[in-house]
């Protein structure tokens, strides 16, 4: 009774978890263009259309650039202060820490009209650029909490060793703390890249007048109507987020990883 | 290799980089904003700067003390019923194998990274007349004819708790995980009954943790802007959907800018107030 009480508990909340996605994935293959669920004929049609349309392609390569850029430079924000704070004795820099996290923390909107009033008054508004700079400053929370973590894993006498066989800081960190921490490297990448890719609003404030990112381009098309394509975009964003996390999971400890995220809010 | 101060600039080296990232484009950017909070508009979308402090008055209008209530309101609302989902779900998937850990945790993670858009998008679909539920309660004979449930109140709480409820959980998460099994075992030895050993002793034992969640969900939920447009109706429109509002189409940035920092303030507030409250119920 037990069991089944609780199973039927989780089987409720899965249900309503997975609910709008299924719809939405049956509406994506919808031979016409209409909203009809269950689908009326199947079609892999306004799959395609997303590469074959223009405007869904432009919108496409316009976000998984900002993504790629943008997770980069929020690691190689990370990266450094992660590492000078694991290595150094430095209360001051944790300053820094702080701030990583602040953005993360605040509602976003904040963050989004302090760069548009930042890059309004600096002049470089709408600049394609701009964006990658705010996402990576909105996002660098994420692979800061995941380097964190990895250097806090570190035995540090394997670094003692290699010190004391004359090995000095830098090819102690390119032959020791750099292999131990390249998975942590990648999830925190990895985590930036899915949600620069999803992030509407800062994107939007920064260059949502010059340049339209999938989010951006299923908002505007919402406000005109429906079109399947849409749907399809959503089922995609889906697929791909959750390959995504089901990597960091296979190839990292997330259990492990999630204890840490929320130990630092 | 122990840790030991930098000392030169090589050893400081490092530190400059992200130090310099994290000044000039967080820093200075709000800086920037709270600044343009006290400036002055001029008729055509510019602004000059100026101390005055018009825009910060413009809250007591009954208009924006409407938005603001209901922004507070519906932000409640969403922390609350998250909480009531999440709590029990937390704790379920806590106790269950790794396997099953991971697999909610990754689903959990996407929907809670997935663009808010999207999740309008899917829930006006749910929601809708054509393509939505009310379809199936017709076919099971519960209801006469499909209806729409979007845009309306309800609506925008469902979307809203659907985007918070992973929040929620994920915040749950790792207190529930170390949370020692020997308590509920203690307490169904002598007696209680699953459902009395959680709420006599889990509950009791992770309050703190609760009202953690219960802020940061939402403050969570206070930032949500999307969600109200597509799912909602004008007067369902948050603070947020009317920041922007300001700074993008009406062109007063100073007044966006006003608002923006209000809404700093309320989430530092709490905030601390979380911290505070958890310093007292942990002494």
């Amino acid at each position: 009774m037990e069991r089944f009480l609780s199973r039927l508990y989780l089987a409720l909340v899965g249900i309503f978890l997975a609910a709008p996605i299924v719809v939405v994935t049956g509406v994506s293959f919808n031979e016409k263009q209409n909203l009809a669920f269950p689908p009326q004929g199947f079609s892999l049609h306004w799959f395609a259309e997303i590469f074959i349309s223009p405007e869904w392609f432009r919108a496409l390569v316009a976000s998984v650039l900002l993504a790629v850029t943008s997770a980069a430079l929020a690691v190689a924000i990370a990266l450094p202060l992660a590492w000078f704070l694991w290595r150094r004795i430095a209360p001051w820099a944790q300053v820094f820490q702080l701030l990583g996290v602040a953005p993360f923390t605040l509602p976003p909107v904040i963050t989004a009209l302090g760069f548009l009033t930042f890059w309004a008054t600096s002049g470089f508004y709408g600049q394609p650029w701009t964006a990658v700079i705010a996402h990576a400053i909105f996002f660098v929370t994420l692979p800061l909490v995941t380097l964190t973590l990895g250097f806090s894993s570190i035995d540090r006498s394997l670094t003692e060793a290699a010190a004391t066989m004359g090995a000095d800081d830098r090819t102690v960190f390119r032959t020791v703390v750099l292999p131990l921490i390249l998975p942590y490297v990648v999830s925190g990448y990895a985590f930036a890249f899915v949600l620069s890719l999803n992030e509407y609003i800062v994107a939007y404030m920064t260059i949502g007048f010059v340049q339209e990112t999938l989010p951006i381009k299923v908002f505007n098309a919402l406000r005109y109507g429906y079109t399947p394509t849409m749907a399809a975009v959503s089922v995609l964003f889906v697929a791909v987020t959750a390959a995504v996390f089901g990597l960091i999971a296979r190839f990292g400890d997330l259990p492990k990883l999630m204890g840490a995220m929320s130990s630092k809010d | 290799m122990r840790r030991e101060p930098a000392r030169g600039l090589v050893q400081h080296l490092p530190v400059i980089f992200p130090g310099l990232m994290l000044t000039v484009f967080f820093i200075v950017p709000f800086g920037t904003m709270v600044a343009v909070s006290f400036f002055r508009r001029q008729q055509g979308g510019f602004y000059v700067p100026d101390f005055v402090l018009a825009n910060y008055a413009r809250f007591l209008t009954p208009f924006f003390g409407n938005v603001l209530v209901f922004s507070l309101y519906l932000a409640i609302a969403v922390a609350v019923v998250s909480l009531i989902i999440a709590v029990p779900f937390t704790y379920l998937i806590a106790r269950s194998r790794r396997v099953t850990q991971v697999i909610w945790l990754v689903a959990l993670l996407s929907i809670l990274s997935l663009s808010e858009v999207i999740i309008g998008f899917a829930w006006s679909t749910l929601l809708s007349r054509t393509a939505g539920i009310t379809n199936l309660l017709v076919r099971v004979g519960l209801m006469d004819a499909p209806k729409a449930l979007v845009p309306g109140f309800g609506a925008v709480l469902t979307g809203m708790v659907y985007q918070a409820m992973p929040y929620a959980v994920l915040v749950l998460y790792p207190s529930m995980v170390r949370l020692d099994p020997t308590l509920t075992e203690a307490a169904r030895t002598l007696g209680a009954s699953p459902l009395k050993a959680f709420f006599t002793v889990v509950l009791p034992a992770l309050r703190t943790t609760l009202i953690a969640t219960l802020i940061m969900a939402f403050i969570f939920a206070l930032g949500s802007y999307l969600l109200p447009q597509i799912l909602g109706r004008p007067s369902h429109w948050t603070l947020s959907v009317l920041i922007t509002d300001q700074a993008l189409y009406q062109s007063n940035m100073p007044f966006a800018a006003a608002m923006a920092v209000f809404l700093v303030l309320v989430s530092l507030a709490l905030v601390s107030l979380t911290m505070f409250a958890s310093k007292k119920l942990e002494a």
